[in-house]
């Protein structure tokens, strides 16, 4: 074997916390985050010996991801009232209790897709073509749904920090997936 | 970059999302990695599950397959090149899950404390094969505060001439402590070499001296 993969753990250590965000990015922050990342990794930790050696592996991650926060939540609505909902209305995934505020209630009223993509790329830090591979459709398509989702989140919470305490402002911008750092 | 404005606010806005998704509590990860730990454990995929424990001659890390304890590695092998190789040599679902090592820890923890002569511990010889793997089995008939010389377990494995492979099957030995190579010396009664250095070998000899 000329396999040299790295410690199981390791990945645990290094994408552990980026991909606990993207799960609460999408579904909230409560327990169905959790429940996705448990998900996410054991599903991995299967598949890690078989993973190509070159592979992106916070994408494959964040792609594994994606798929567990969909099964969590459908889990979660066989168990709730049916409702007719299309597809691309108002997210499905983590809706916010009606307490939530600020930044989270904006995020409640994202499309799907606009949630999403700003999660895989903001806070996976995932290039454009990556999103667009998890999504599906074209590269342009996944940057504007980002795009998008970051335009209404701006309309949104700031309304919404109206009634925040405005420290935010002084807090320094030390992130990965800001504009620019991954150009797809 | 793309259709914003000019005055960009997305910065702030991602530092919202990030300060919403907060990641910072330790207590939060670990309890998640420990749910990991044992619902891999329960679906099978913890190939070698490893811990480590503090001793008298410094940190130890101990690594388990389902079969038994594969690995024992002091600190100056550096823990993070012996879990790469059990990664490359056994498997890469390699974690971190001490529950695993429980029994090999209290062992070792009681070997330490003078209580315990011996290891009851299942093992798991996979990192070993040929010549090597026959001496390192022979090692445990040398007791607990008795030494042999490499040319002694050359005679015990049945292979007189072999006084160097002897030597280079304990300087290979993955299970030291619990596989006393440390009872192994140089036929003019001096130390020789070991996998922990010469004054892990030495305190290894003191405290079974001394017990």
């Amino acid at each position: 074997m000329m396999d040299t993969k790295q410690p199981f753990e390791q990945v645990v250590a290094r994408h552990g916390a980026t991909v606990l965000r993207v799960c609460r990015a999408v579904l909230g922050p409560h327990t169905d985050a959790e429940d996705a990342w448990s998900e996410t990794f054991l599903a991995a930790l299967r598949a890690w010996p078989d993973l190509p050696a070159d592979a992106n592996v916070e994408a494959w991650l964040v792609t594994i991801a994606h798929r567990k926060a969909i099964d969590v939540t459908r889990r979660r609505e066989r168990h709730a009232v049916p409702v007719e909902r299309l597809p691309e209305e108002q997210s499905t995934l983590g809706l916010p209790d009606e307490s939530a505020t600020g930044i989270w209630a904006a995020v409640g009223q994202l499309p799907v897709k606009q949630r999403q993509a700003v999660a895989y790329h903001y806070l996976g830090g995932l290039p454009y073509r990556e999103v667009a591979a998890i999504l599906g459709g074209s590269t342009d398509a996944a940057r504007r749904a980002a795009a998008d989702g970051i335009r209404s989140l701006r309309a949104r919470w700031d309304r919404a920090a109206t009634v925040n305490t405005g420290s935010r402002l002084d807090r320094s911008v030390r992130l990965r997936g800001t504009p620019g750092r991954n150009p797809s | 970059m793309n259709t914003l404005d000019s005055h960009d606010a997305t910065p702030e806005l991602v530092q919202a999302l990030h300060d919403a998704t907060d990641t910072s509590d330790p207590a939060r990860m670990t309890e998640l990695h420990r749910r990991l730990e044992a619902e891999a454990s329960r679906d099978g995929l913890l190939d070698v599950a490893y811990t480590t424990i503090d001793t008298p001659v410094g940190p130890l890390l101990l690594a388990a397959t389902d079969k038994g304890l594969v690995r024992v590695a002091y600190a100056r092998e550096d823990h993070d090149l012996v879990l790469q190789a059990l990664s490359e040599r056994v498997s890469p679902r390699v974690l971190r899950a001490p529950k695993r090592l429980d029994p090999a820890a209290r062992e070792v923890d009681e070997y330490f404390a003078g209580r315990r002569t011996a290891f009851d511990l299942p093992l798991d010889h996979a990192l070993s094969s040929g010549f090597r793997l026959t001496v390192q089995q022979h090692l445990s008939e040398i007791a607990y505060g008795h030494t042999a010389s490499y040319g002694e377990v050359a005679r015990l494995v049945g292979n007189p001439k072999a006084v160097r492979a002897v030597g280079s099957a304990c300087a290979t030995n993955p299970l030291p402590v619990v596989v006393p190579c440390h009872r192994v010396l140089r036929s003019d009664g001096s130390l020789g070499g070991y996998i922990g250095g010469p004054d892990a070998k030495t305190t290894l000899l003191g405290l079974e001296r001394a017990a």
